[in-house]
């Protein structure tokens, strides 16, 4: 257990979406298969170094998915899961849609990369519905995205638009999946769950007592393990498979 | 299996209270003209399975506007242009069963696998799993699921040779192969036809046995002619 007063303030200011897009990235390690999700997780992409060899999923079924295709690349029978027209890179597979998911349910990805309404301190995620009555209820791959991976990583604000914090004790809002988030980058701090408890990383244009006093959850330190304090070396370490 | 020469013919079989599975992941394997002539058929009262509740005016959002869908299946129904299937079902005219996606799939595969059901994690814990079996196997929570199966399936490959094998192109593939294994009768629309002994058998992704019924509808407009 370590003290909130050890976590490092990293920038002077809140984190823009780019610079959260960025700070995912650079956690990604080499060599990993991971899942960007729909919105604002799919922007990591754009910061993800070539040389890393970071192969994307996209659960419509292809693995080495490209950049996104314009104008005369554009083909009707290559798209990604948000039906946004991709290019393929060296390396890309195709796969039926019972296989993608197999692949994601099986743990074979290492990391998704997702978006959210609410996370619980113990993981559990609510980002499929509000729960709104009357609501046509839509899920798509959440579910599967969220409880597939070896690791689910979540990127949000860290408040709503009326100030609500989105990091919280219980979700109010109907659960996507269970105890699934390991990580939360967000404009803010980045957060660690684990076993309940939810250790600031890192902070921006906040300190971390200051969040402990916002934030109705269990907040310590950051984790004491190798590999996970900063986001310096991260980038280079070998992928998990 | 046989070789229809028209989309017609190819859906002139399908009756009225079927069950229906639609492939197709947005226009990516979508079998449009499948769907036109079963909307010219005339067949009612079906069920339907695809991962979207139809989108815009035409193809499937047409056949539900038409109010001949009494129940659709599917993973993904409100989009910001679903606006046919959101009106029935706010009428009441239409039911609606919401799957995660992966167990969408999966129960598709598992149909045409012969699987009486499988324990899966995804939904555990979330009111989508309401009501449902559980069981807790070395230490991971599951939901029981049971196979989806289908009287007909109308999907889109790229290639059929002589005896019904399929290629597909790219992320067309979709629910393609699955949808075939899981239907009593699967009906495929091609855009082009190989004699057999012209498609590399290592390339065959579908292999004939799971196909009833082929129509080749060449498109001029798809890319990739060379591959």
């Amino acid at each position: 257990m370590s003290a909130l007063s050890t976590t490092p303030r990293t920038s002077d200011n809140a984190l823009d979406r780019e610079a959260m897009a960025r700070l995912v990235a650079e956690d990604i390690p080499a060599g990993a298969f991971v899942n960007l999700g729909i919105g604002q997780p799919t922007k990591v992409s754009n910061y993800l170094d070539p040389e890393h060899g970071v192969t994307l999923h996209t659960e419509n079924g292809m693995l080495g998915m490209g950049p996104q295709a314009h104008d005369e690349d554009i083909d009707p029978d290559l798209i990604n899961a948000g039906k946004i027209p991709v290019k393929e890179t060296p390396g890309t597979s195709y796969f039926h849609h019972a296989d993608s998911f197999a692949m994601m349910r099986g743990g074979h990805l290492d990391i998704c990369v997702l978006g959210a309404f609410q996370v619980a301190q113990n993981g559990d995620l609510a980002n499929w519905s509000t729960g709104a009555p009357g609501a046509i209820p839509a899920v798509g791959g959440a579910m599967d995205l969220a409880i597939g991976a070896k690791q689910t990583f979540v990127m949000m604000n860290l408040r709503s638009k009326d100030g609500t914090p989105k990091l919280v004790r219980e979700c109010d809002f109907p659960l996507t999946g269970v105890g699934c988030v390991s990580r939360v980058y967000t404009d803010a701090a980045v957060f660690e769950l684990a076993d309940g408890v939810v250790h600031v990383r890192e902070t921006f244009g906040i300190d971390a007592q200051d969040l402990a006093r916002e934030l109705d959850v269990d907040l310590q330190g950051p984790l004491d393990t190798e590999g996970t304090g900063n986001t310096s070396g991260a980038g280079t370490t070998t992928g998990t498979r | 299996m046989n070789f229809v020469t028209s989309a017609e013919e190819a859906v002139r079989g399908i009756t009225d209270d079927s069950t229906v599975m639609i492939g197709g992941f947005g226009v990516a394997g979508q079998p449009v003209e499948l769907i036109d002539a079963l909307i010219d058929q005339g067949a009612t009262g079906l069920t339907v399975v695809n991962n979207n509740a139809g989108n815009g005016d035409v193809g499937l959002a047409r056949l539900i506007a038409l109010g001949r869908v009494r129940k659709i299946i599917c993973s993904f129904p409100r989009q910001s242009d679903s606006w046919h299937f959101d009106e029935k079902y706010r009428a009441g005219e239409i039911e609606l069963e919401v799957v995660p996606q992966g167990n969408l799939a999966e129960r598709i595969r598992a149909a045409g696998a012969g699987i009486g059901a499988f324990f899966t994690p995804t939904g555990y814990g979330t009111e989508l799993a309401e009501g449902k079996e559980t069981r807790e196997i070395d230490g991971v929570h599951y939901v029981l699921e049971y196979p989806l199966r289908a009287d007909f399936a109308l999907t889109k490959a790229w290639t059929s040779d002589d005896v019904g094998n399929l290629t597909y192109r790219k992320t067309a593939r979709n629910f393609g192969p699955i949808m075939a294994a899981a239907s009593s009768h699967s009906t495929v629309q091609v855009s082009r036809r190989v004699s057999a002994g012209d498609m590399d058998p290592e390339a065959v992704a579908t292999p004939g046995i799971y196909v009833d019924t082929v129509v080749n509808i060449p498109e001029a407009s798809t890319k990739g002619q060379d591959s």
